[in-house]
């Protein structure tokens, strides 16, 4: 019998606390396993951020930091100014991203900074309990917002990846979805490139992962990945929205 | 013996470079403006690195990043440069992360001036980020010792593995004095390297630096065990000077520039035939509580001096103990009182008159 899959290395042995359908499990493994394919586990510093992946620093098989709200990109920059030679990547969801954390991440990548972002938008804060998020589509209902988001009252979307990309220091920034095998598998190569990127020196990198929180969305696992299709995919295009030649 | 006559922000820079710190991470606040200036033109050349952060708020979380790393890193700022930083310093208290952050205090509250005060000895002392902690300060009152704690500072930080605050204000900041740079201390780092952040090199398990504690017990114990070495620090870092106080009746305590404003009034009341003396926090924590414990048997009252309306007196009046009367002068909002000032309050509570 031949081994078709194995669980990543990049993972440790640690059962994660991820609720059932939550798409935390497959963007960890994806980023493990990125790490593996590359060789860079025993090189490679994460910056977890505050959300539920706070605790990313126990199933990721590699050395991390648990950083304040919002601040991992700022951590990042001075792990990888200390140490250019290792790898450097945050994990962060949207409300540390794109709500408390838009300074530290525009200028992570405004000065170009030669790290990997992974951007887990759920659009919804999934830790505290579904409170709003600036990524919270209108309409969609949040217990911060109970009749759904109203964008007169709270404004639209914050659209990061496409900010982003606008950033003259940002060299590579996809957004991809995780809600089916096919776009997984983008996901999985876009996740490589941003990894790829910092090994060529190529700048700033972000990953946008369109994720599901079944518990902050009230659906169960399999109409949240169908929500996910039909209702984020629309509002955040998926594709490459800024590449260097070179990677 | 070569003394270069410095201004004491420039002063602070080239000791740290001194001191061993290799990165520096900082945002733009007067009046300390000379620190960063200085790591920008100097630290390259000493093979080190120095980045201008978009806020405080990232300067001390790169400050975090870097030091996890391994590097001596330290950041400077000013009074609401540095209450944008306690978030940042709660989480490098919480992890044990040896770095070094100046702050060359100016008057507040909100954005209240640049002028000098001292108006931050609650936030130097008391934290100002969430949780149980402290922070050893260093207070100088001259360039020159500004330079010397400056230099020491890294190696306090890695011995005990914590931040350490070294507290200046915008008089010390801005005026310059002749200052020496022969005395060599040691820049050999103390203690175990077995919590920096290298990547495992699958030679041993990942290595995870944080805070978050959500079982009670653990975070308890963790609690406990930086109660410990807090307990550490105190015994054996607690430092101040004494001040013509054997025959003292009068006794002044003051840190900082106004200490040196103090002490020209003692000279001037020793003149008038008042026996004045000066008890002179180094660490503002610790407090040196224990002179005040032994006061001269001549000691009749205490009073405190400081460029705020009232801070250290706190822990001047818990140091005396009720053993006699602890009277407060302050200046503030960028006002730096004069010693004749600080004569007359000091002739007239004796004479009964002040409060």
């Amino acid at each position: 019998m031949s081994v078709i899959f194995k669980k990543t290395t990049g993972l440790t042995e640690a059962a994660t606390h991820y609720c059932p359908g939550c798409t935390h499990g497959i963007a960890h493994r994806l980023v493990g396993e990125a790490l593996e394919e590359l060789g860079l586990l025993g090189d490679t510093i994460g910056c977890a951020s505050v959300g539920c992946s706070i605790f990313s620093y126990n199933y990721f098989n590699v050395d991390m930091i648990e950083c304040s709200h919002g601040r991992a990109p700022a951590v990042a920059t001075g792990i990888k100014r200390t140490v250019p030679d290792k790898t450097v990547f945050t994990y962060q969801g949207d409300g540390d991203l794109a709500a408390i954390g838009t300074a530290e991440i525009v200028h992570a990548a405004h000065r170009g900074e030669n790290i990997t972002v992974i951007f887990i938008n759920n659009a919804i804060y999934g830790m505290t309990g579904g409170q709003m998020a600036p990524t919270t589509l209108p309409g969609q209902k949040a217990t911060t917002a109970p009749a759904g988001r109203i964008a007169e009252f709270s404004g639209r979307p914050l659209k990061m990846s496409e900010m982003l990309a606008e950033v003259p220091g940002a060299a590579y920034v996809e957004r991809v979805s995780l809600h089916h095998p096919k776009y997984i598998r983008k996901a999985k190569k876009a996740i490589l490139k941003g990894f790829t990127c910092q090994l060529a020196k190529g700048g700033f990198a972000m990953v946008e992962l369109l994720s599901t929180c079944p518990t902050g969305w009230g659906l169960d696992p399999v109409e949240a990945m169908e929500w996910l299709e039909a209702n984020m995919i629309p509002y955040y295009p998926l594709g490459v929205l800024k590449t260097p030649e070179e990677v | 013996m070569s003394r270069t006559l410095m201004k004491g922000n420039e002063a602070l820079a080239r000791a740290a470079i001194r001191g061993g710190c290799t990165h520096f991470f900082g945002y733009p606040i007067t009046p300390q403006n000379e620190i960063p200036e200085y790591f920008a033109r100097e630290l390259p050349k000493a093979g080190g690195l120095f980045l201008q952060a978009e806020s405080e708020i990232a300067a001390v979380n790169m400050l975090y990043g870097s030091a996890a790393a391994g590097a001596q890193a330290m950041t400077s700022s000013s009074s609401p440069g540095l209450a944008l930083m306690q978030e940042g310093i709660s989480m490098l208290a919480a992890t044990e992360i040896p770095c070094v952050i100046v702050n060359v205090m100016r008057g507040g509250p909100g954005l209240g001036t640049i002028q000098p005060a001292q108006s931050d000895y609650f936030q130097m002392t008391r934290g100002g980020g969430n949780g149980d902690y402290r922070i050893l300060s260093l207070a100088p009152a001259t360039v020159q010792e500004s330079a010397e704690m400056m230099e020491e500072s890294f190696a306090l930080a890695q011995k005990y593995r914590t931040p350490v605050f070294l507290v200046s204000d915008g008089l010390l900041g801005q005026m310059m004095e002749p200052v020496q740079f022969d005395r060599h201390t040691k820049k050999k780092r103390a203690g175990n390297k077995r919590w920096i952040l290298t990547g495992h090199h699958h030679r041993r398990p990942p290595r995870t630096i944080k805070s978050l504690r959500l079982d009670p017990a653990k975070l308890e114990s963790h609690n406990l065990e930086l109660q410990d070495k807090y307990g550490r620090i105190s015994r054996r870092e607690t430092r101040f000077e004494l001040y013509r106080m054997n025959d003292a009746e009068l006794v002044f305590c003051a840190f900082g520039s106004t200490a040196r404003i103090v002490k020209n009034s003692i000279d001037d009341l020793r003149q008038k035939g008042c026996r004045a003396g000066l008890i002179r926090p180094q660490t503002l924590w610790p407090f040196p509580v224990q002179p005040f414990k032994t006061l001269p048997e001549s000691g009749k009252a205490v009073i405190c001096v400081e460029m705020n309306c009232g801070q250290m007196v706190d822990d001047v009046r818990l140091a005396v103990e009720g053993r006699m009367p602890v009277h407060f002068y302050g200046r503030c909002g960028g006002v730096i009182p004069e010693p004749a000032e600080l004569s007359e309050y000091a002739l007239e509570l004796l004479t009964g008159g002040a409060a």
